[in-house]
């Protein structure tokens, strides 16, 4: 107990010490959701450098173990490195060889931990996550933010998400929602965001996660309609004056 | 070149309110189930109170993350305490611990702020009041969190607690009745959810007597 106090002198001291202090690649938001079978969770594919769209494939959902999948928004290394450790931590346990193993819980409750313990520290994983599951046909679904603020909902969004789909997704969202009806309610969700966020790109994928396994799909574009008058002649009314 | 990115912050809000009162037989403990950050809400089903023994219930608002770690660390507290002693740790005494707890981290503080309520040894209904780092009152009923400022002045002017001051000291618990207490609860939530952005969603209630423990809700505005 005694290293959590605060050490004043990595407040202040720029040089040699080694912490995020703001994003490099980030990624924007993650949308999730629960449906009749399990979790639906959809991600674009774009990770930005700043303001400039800098990479067009990354890869935002993983499955963790067997019964989670887990999505991530804001800086992607961060990310990376969070895989590497919950990697080990699910080759471990299943070096026990005991037929038990990591559920969504689990992982959810490891991750808000990393997290607080990182804020501790005063050297965060920049990242907002969103780690969904099924195990023993229990569905669940939870949010852990950079500070370690974690809680379950039957629908979560990061980001711009939680601004934009979410209204979306209380409205419209139904426990007993079809596989079919998730998707189409997701891609309604990415493609509000597609047309608002401007860090958001048209090449997502969406995965699903039931007490059969994890399939992530192929990444695949939605459909846009960008003829609106306004978008086509955005000054019209308005000219300047030259 | 500028700064152009915002600072990090260990800290946030997440908003909430808390309430307890405090009767000669009773304890009612109240929170909403909102949680935001910023202008945004986060969830609108966040449990803000947690049972830490059979006579002592803690509602906190504040940082969320940090109210869950002061969770934790009570509740093993008090597991270390069942086992070494072989009761349930009485609501003084969870204070005192909830006091020493907060000011163990004075220089980095939890953001947490707690009102805990519960029956004492007597059976009589007992409420205190904090602050982040550990200060703390025995009151006849507490506010705390985002709407306390709507709540507190309220309360005070409904149940005309006794100065703290007088001599001999009079007894701080509340002449209401266990359902009047319940209906007031119900009042101050509503008028706060009404002015408060923070508040609202839902009211979670515990009441404590000498028959045991009741919970129940009641729905909120949730604009």
């Amino acid at each position: 107990m005694e290293s959590n106090q605060a050490n004043p002198s990595i407040l202040c001291s720029p040089e040699g010490s080694q912490r995020t202090l703001y994003p490099y690649v980030t990624g924007t938001s993650v949308v999730a959701l629960k449906y009749k079978d399990g979790i639906l969770m959809a991600a674009d594919m774009g990770g930005s450098y700043g303001s400039t769209l800098r990479y067009k494939s990354v890869e935002r959902m993983k499955p963790i173990g067997k019964h989670s999948l887990l999505g991530a928004s804001g800086e992607i290394s961060d990310f990376q490195e969070l895989l590497k450790y919950l990697d080990e931590l699910v080759l471990y346990d299943n070096m026990w060889d005991d037929g038990n193993s990591l559920g969504p819980k689990e992982i959810h409750n490891y991750l808000t931990r990393v997290m607080y313990n990182r804020r501790n520290k005063f050297n965060p994983l920049w990242n907002s996550l969103v780690l969904g599951g099924v195990k023993n046909g229990e569905k669940y679904l939870g949010m852990v933010s950079m500070i370690g603020v974690n809680f379950e909902d039957n629908h979560v969004a990061t980001g711009f998400g939680n601004h934009l789909a979410r209204p979306i997704l209380r409205d419209e969202w139904r426990e007993d929602l079809s596989f079919e009806e998730g998707v189409k309610l997701l891609e309604k969700c990415m493609r509000v965001l597609l047309y608002r966020d401007r860090s958001a790109v048209n090449k997502l994928q969406i995965a699903k996660i039931t007490g059969e396994g994890i399939t992530i799909s192929q990444p695949y574009s939605l459909k846009t309609f960008w003829g609106f008058s306004a978008f086509q002649n955005p000054t019209a009314g308005a000219e300047g004056s030259w | 070149m500028t700064k152009q990115h915002a600072n990090w912050s260990p800290y946030d809000n997440n908003g909430g309110s808390v309430v307890a009162i405090a009767g000669a037989d009773y304890c009612v403990i109240a929170a909403d189930t909102r949680m935001s950050t910023g202008y945004s809400i986060l969830t609108r089903g966040y449990s803000k109170i947690s049972k830490l023994a059979d006579k002592a219930f803690m509602a906190s608002s504040g940082f969320q993350a940090d109210v869950k770690a002061l969770q934790k660390h009570l509740t093993a507290k008090h597991l270390i305490y069942q086992h070494q002693h072989n009761k349930q740790m009485s609501c003084p005494a969870m204070a005192q611990l909830l006091s020493n707890t907060l000011y163990y981290k004075r220089f980095f503080p939890y953001y947490a702020f707690n009102v805990l309520g519960g029956l004492d040894t007597e059976g009589k209904g007992c409420v205190f009041t904090y602050d982040a780092v550990g200060s703390y009152e025995r009151v006849g009923y507490s506010a705390q969190g985002s709407g306390s400022t709507l709540i507190m002045p309220f309360l005070d002017n409904q149940l005309k607690s006794p100065s703290p001051l007088l001599l001999p000291a009079v007894d701080a618990v509340t002449p209401l009745s266990e359902g009047e207490a319940i209906d007031l609860v119900k009042t101050v939530f509503a008028s706060a959810t009404e002015r408060d952005i923070y508040t609202g969603d839902r009211l979670e209630i515990y009441v404590l007597n000498a028959h045991g423990t009741h919970h129940e809700y009641m729905e909120l505005r949730k604009d």
